[in-house]
């Protein structure tokens, strides 16, 4: 077990001639809730794609807990890891998206068997039974059989989150979350994650929920055009933000 | 419906003059008296020599090579989609060579008529006598006489197979591009491979896209096996050849094949209608206000 469950040193990630990434630097601590905000554009989502290398970085140095992400180091030089090497990185890293992606071809159930099965090559009994405990954790565990289309948006955000959570990952990366959702279901879904967060999971969570980022959120990082900008306390930086950029994003957010 | 309405009572029913359609009117006694020239000429012309047609329709020799057209076709659809997918999977590969190898394959096959390809499978002993398992530029181990190894019943299935692989190839591959970027990221978020993902997630969801032009192909490959004759093979057409150049009967022979193909297509588009209606059925799509209503 590192010190820093992530650490981003000057990581830049350019697409084609547009950088998005301009030097980030940061440290996640085991345990540790990261708020990630800012406009869109900032690089905010492609920097949280990084981490589980659903983005390849350009240059500086991106560790989960300890080890490069999707390089190794030999000497002083860098070799790409094969396919494999990659996803059993991943396996580690739950990853919740914006528009939930679940797999519309299985029923809930199904969903969050399918990755500790396949990939994990766990016993299915053991795995059903997990997921049901997992499903139940979520406050669904009626809908088990349901297919994703017969669920509400908040519901398909909770299933996604159980079978991020079923691979049992030591860090959890949620893309705005709840931005795709219509108003009364975000709820629901914060309910989840906030339980998450006292259960102890180390979490970096992209977001435009201020109420959520003050009151579970342990550090808040603000993001502006490829950089990080300011970061701190969220409640600190929230009332008393010291960057102009970050005064005129909250004025118009809060 | 609002209440308001309610104390007056319901108006009268409208009873318009509906509008007249005399073009329909004319179009129906146009194809009418083409139906009774039809049927007049099937009835009555002696040439369609039925008594001949229906004697045929089921002898030993037609039967056979019904059957032979039933199982070249099932032989190139099957082998067809099994190549193309492995070809969709090369062009869509993040491996250049492969990339490049299933374009020339697609470019070749389908820039050139399956009817002259059949020829050549069926003259490929003149472009290679023998068949050798080796090495490369190497020892040969065994050779055999390609005459004796590549029967004509090898050559047709081959020659089908080959050609309809490359058209599988880009129906599979538009398949699976309709499948969402986002279940690629999600799956590999879990740490599938590519090729778990392609096998678990985005194939079975690809299916609802591939389905209903491989049922078209299929219809097609059935009346594309008389194409074979090119080989020759022994299928329905060369059947109906085969017993007309004996008896002079051919408008008779033809239409009986034309009755076998017509039989098996109908039974193929029955078959194609029903599983369309598996693949397409609500249970994916969202039933969300159904589901709410219902609780």
């Amino acid at each position: 077990m590192s010190d820093f469950m992530v650490k981003a040193e000057q990581v830049h990630k350019s697409f084609g001639r547009l950088e998005v990434l301009k030097g980030i630097d940061l440290q996640v601590s085991p345990s540790e809730v990261m708020c990630v905000v800012g406009p869109s554009g900032s690089g905010k989502s492609t920097f949280l794609r990084c981490i589980n290398h659903l983005e390849k970085i350009d240059a500086g140095r991106l560790y989960v807990d300890g080890e490069l992400v999707g390089y190794r180091q030999r000497g002083d030089k860098l070799h790409e890891l094969h396919e494999k090497e990659v996803a059993a990185q991943r396996r580690e890293i739950g990853m919740v998206f914006q528009r939930f992606n679940l797999f519309p071809h299985m029923t809930a159930v199904e969903n969050i068997m399918e990755a500790p099965v396949q990939v994990r090559r766990e016993s299915k009994a053991e795995v059903r039974q997990r997921a049901g405990e997992l499903l139940d954790r979520v406050g669904l565990a009626d809908k088990a059989t349901a297919y994703p289309g017969q669920l509400s948006g908040g519901q398909q955000q909770r299933v996604a989150i159980a079978r991020a959570l079923a691979m049992r990952p030591k860090l959890m990366l949620f893309d705005e979350p709840t931005s795709a959702l219509d108003p009364e279901l975000v709820g629901e879904v914060l309910e989840v994650m906030k339980q998450l967060a006292r259960d102890g999971m180390t979490m970096i969570v992209v977001t435009h929920e201020m109420g959520f980022a003050r009151e579970v959120g342990d550090s808040l990082v603000f993001m502006d055009d490829g950089i990080v900008v300011e970061s701190g306390n969220p409640r600190e930086v929230l009332a008393d933000p010291k960057h102009d950029r970050t005064k005129a994003f909250l004025s118009k957010v809060l | 419906m609002t209440t308001s309405t309610q104390p007056r009572g319901r108006p009268e029913a409208i009873r318009a003059v509906p509008v007249r359609h005399p073009g329909r009117w004319l179009a129906a006694a146009v194809i009418a008296v083409l139906v009774a020239m039809a049927v007049n000429t099937l009835v009555y012309n002696p040439r369609f020599n039925w008594p001949e047609q229906f004697q045929y329709l089921f002898a030993p020799p037609v039967l056979t090579a019904v059957v032979n057209t039933i199982w070249l076709t099932a032989a190139a659809m099957v082998g067809g989609t099994v190549f193309g997918v492995v070809l969709a999977l090369m062009r869509m590969s993040p491996n250049p060579i492969l990339r490049a190898a299933s374009w020339f394959y697609l470019w070749v096959f389908r820039g050139t008529p399956l009817y002259t390809q059949l020829l050549i499978w069926g003259a490929i002993g003149a472009l290679f006598p023998t068949v050798s398992l080796g090495i490369p530029f190497g020892p040969e181990f065994v050779t055999w006489q390609t005459q004796a190894l590549i029967s004509a019943a090898i050559a047709a299935s081959v020659g089908l197979i080959l050609n309809e692989a490359a058209y599988m190839a880009e129906i599979v591959r538009a398949g699976i591009l309709s499948v969402d970027r986002g279940q690629h990221e999600a799956s590999g978020a879990l740490g599938m491979t590519r090729m778990q993902t392609m096998r678990r997630i985005v194939l079975p969801q690809a299916m609802r896209v591939i389905i209903p032009p491989t049922g078209n192909e299929t219809i097609a490959m059935l009346k594309n096996t008389s194409l074979v004759a090119a080989i020759p093979f022994y299928e329905l057409t060369f059947a109906a050849q085969n017993i007309y150049a004996r008896t002079y009967q051919v408008i008779p022979m033809l239409i009986m094949a034309v009755l076998w193909y017509l039989a098996l297509s109908s039974i193929l588009m029955i078959g194609q209608y029903y599983l369309e209606r598996h693949y397409g059925r609500s249970e994916r799509t969202p039933t969300v206000a159904r589901d709410q209503a219902g609780e």
